[in-house]
């Protein structure tokens, strides 16, 4: 294939079950030649760089919609990135993930554009529910952009998941299959967020570390997959109702970052 | 049947015609620009759908089916005279079909109702709302027929009315938004961005018309055919050559240096996609496109090579 594709990648591309249009671009955008040099990329990232370690990759369906629900491990994308990255290399037939990106990313020239022939689509409910209802795998962080913004030593923590995700995986009958991330905190560690440089940039923050730029270090990653949990429900129940399912599958991720952390 | 066509001398309006005509339906047309040399099985007025001449064509036909696509973009027309053609001609249309008792009227409007933005889902289903007017205002008075079309639903019960929304033509006949964009050697682009574009081939948007004549659907339906395809590979694949500049520079610099003439809103649609769910529409009429992505382009590269 074309430039900067490593073979193993553009076959695993070619497993990939999705309608490629005539041209190789999906009914999304996803575009098979740039989905092939990302993943390309990510993979000597993955195997060589971060030297990522998977357990429970069995339980990410291998046909049909569902839902990666994670942690963020801290510092920007990296944790996302490994993620979409074991399910194109860990799986057989290989998955391609689709994050639901932050709206500014949207707005920034080249990242949008990147983000979106990768399959990265902005975080709208309408585009999250498509996609499920299209039965393909969707990876959501329901820490948002506060849980990328988590310092160095609040790294393995976790903060207020947000409900939307799970209303939507109500509404679609959307297993959810539950992931901890470790050891991107210490891939990056932030030590401060710059929030008003940030807003000036466009972003709603600059995150620093100890030698000030956000070049990640060579740190071993893990990524632990737990058994998937099934919800019965509309979607349109009370709050306290999804709350209260919201909570099992955040003590789910809880566990899966101590089980993470317990690992030598 | 009996069909009317106001707008008959658009390329695509054409194409329809002569389909309507070869299949032994009575064909009319009504365009203030005429048809020169329209087939002898073709009736055309030369009048404006607005005056009282074309009233007449209506009250002697007493037509099945009207097609209005008597429309214009700010492409074509960037004067005031746009508002009068797009809402005037839309208002008198429906007057006609109400008082001269038209069984089914078929609106033709186009997929960029919905608008583009950052924020937009990555499609646009027929129950959403015009949300980005407010960068495009050169819209309006296309988003106003379309709605003046659409409440004719409940405004007439009487009388069947469908309102398409049909997503870019691209193919031999070089007409159309995009096909006009990329008509030239080079085609600026905004850096850093690479909408997708949904479009069909003339000879499928013929298809969905007649479909559309034939099954009558009542309601608001989106219209498209194969998968969207982005920008700089259509630019790419039509032999083309990409000039992307920043958004500033561009919006600077369209309308001189050859580069195509756009209104300051149109940079959106350079910018992020408008693609619109046509489910509704293969549901209600069971259309299915003939021509793929790959060739409605070969079919615009051979037509106008650069």
């Amino acid at each position: 294939m074309a430039l900067l594709i490593h073979p193993d990648i553009a076959a695993r591309v070619d497993r990939l079950e999705i309608p490629w249009s005539s041209v190789g671009v999906d009914p999304y955008g996803v575009e098979k030649v740039t989905l092939s040099r990302f993943f390309s990329g990510l993979r000597w990232f993955y195997r060589h760089y971060f030297r990522v370690r998977v357990t429970g990759a069995e339980h990410i369906p291998a046909r049909g919609r569902g839902m990666l629900i994670g942690n963020h491990s801290g510092g920007v994308a990296i944790d996302g990135a490994m993620v979409l990255a074991s399910c194109m290399l860990e799986l057989e037939p290989p998955r391609l993930a689709q994050g639901m990106a932050e709206k500014f990313i949207e707005q920034i020239p080249f990242a949008a554009m990147t983000t979106s022939r990768c399959g990265q689509f902005t975080g709208l409910p309408e585009n999250a529910e498509r996609l499920l209802r299209d039965d393909r795998l969707l990876m959501v962080f329901p820490e948002g952009a506060r849980g990328t913004a988590k310092l160095y030593h609040q790294r393995d923590s976790l903060v207020d998941f947000g409900t939307g995700f799970m209303r939507l995986a109500l509404a679609t009958g959307t297993p959810i299959v539950p992931f901890a991330v470790c050891g991107a905190g210490d891939a990056l560690p932030t030590v401060y967020n710059a929030y008003e440089i940030g807003r000036a940039f466009g972003v709603p923050y600059l995150p620093f570390t100890p030698w000030l730029l956000p070049i990640p270090v060579p740190a071993k990653i893990s990524i632990h997959y737990g058994e998937p949990l099934r919800f019965e429900g509309t979607g349109r129940e009370d709050d306290e109702i999804v709350h209260s399912y919201v909570e099992e599958v955040k003590s789910r991720v809880a566990q899966l970052i101590e089980f993470g952390r317990s690992q030598p | 049947m009996k069909v009317l066509i106001p707008g008959i001398s658009t390329p695509i309006a054409r194409l329809f015609a002569k389909r309507l005509a070869e299949r032994g339906d009575q064909v009319v047309g009504v365009d203030r620009r005429g048809w020169p040399d329209a087939p002898a099985n073709i009736e055309v007025h030369k009048v404006d759908v607005r005056k009282r001449a074309a009233e007449d064509v209506f009250r002697k036909l007493r037509p099945d089916a009207v097609v209005h696509m008597a429309t214009v973009s700010h492409f074509a027309e960037v004067t005031e005279e746009r508002y009068r053609i797009n809402l005037g001609g839309t208002q008198a249309v429906f007057e006609h079909c109400q008082n001269y008792g038209v069984p089914h009227v078929v609106f033709v409007g186009r997929h960029t109702f919905y608008g583009a933005g950052p924020e937009s889902p990555l499609y646009h289903v027929e129950e959403e709302p015009p949300l980005a007017l407010a960068s495009f205002p050169e819209l309006a008075d296309l988003v106003a027929a379309d709605l003046h079309a659409s409440n004719a639903l409940w405004r007439h019960p009487e009388m069947a009315t469908t309102v398409l929304r049909f997503c870019y033509t691209f193919g031999v006949t070089g007409h159309g938004t995009l096909a006009g964009f990329v008509r030239g050697k080079r085609v600026p682009t905004v850096a850093g961005f690479d909408p997708l574009f949904q479009f069909m081939h003339e000879s499928d948007v013929v298809r969905a018309l007649e479909l559309a004549i034939d099954k009558a659907p009542r309601g608001v339906f989106n219209v498209a055919g194969p998968a969207p395809v982005p920008l700089s590979m259509i630019i790419r694949l039509t032999g083309r050559t990409r000039v992307p500049l920043p958004e500033p520079l561009l919006a600077a610099m369209l309308g001189r240096f050859g580069l195509p003439k756009l209104a300051r809103g149109a940079i959106e649609h350079l910018k992020y996609p408008v693609l619109v769910d046509h489910a509704a529409f293969r549901r209600a009429t069971g259309f299915v496109h003939e021509v793929d992505e790959r060739g409605a382009i070969d079919s615009f590269a051979r037509a106008f090579p650069v």
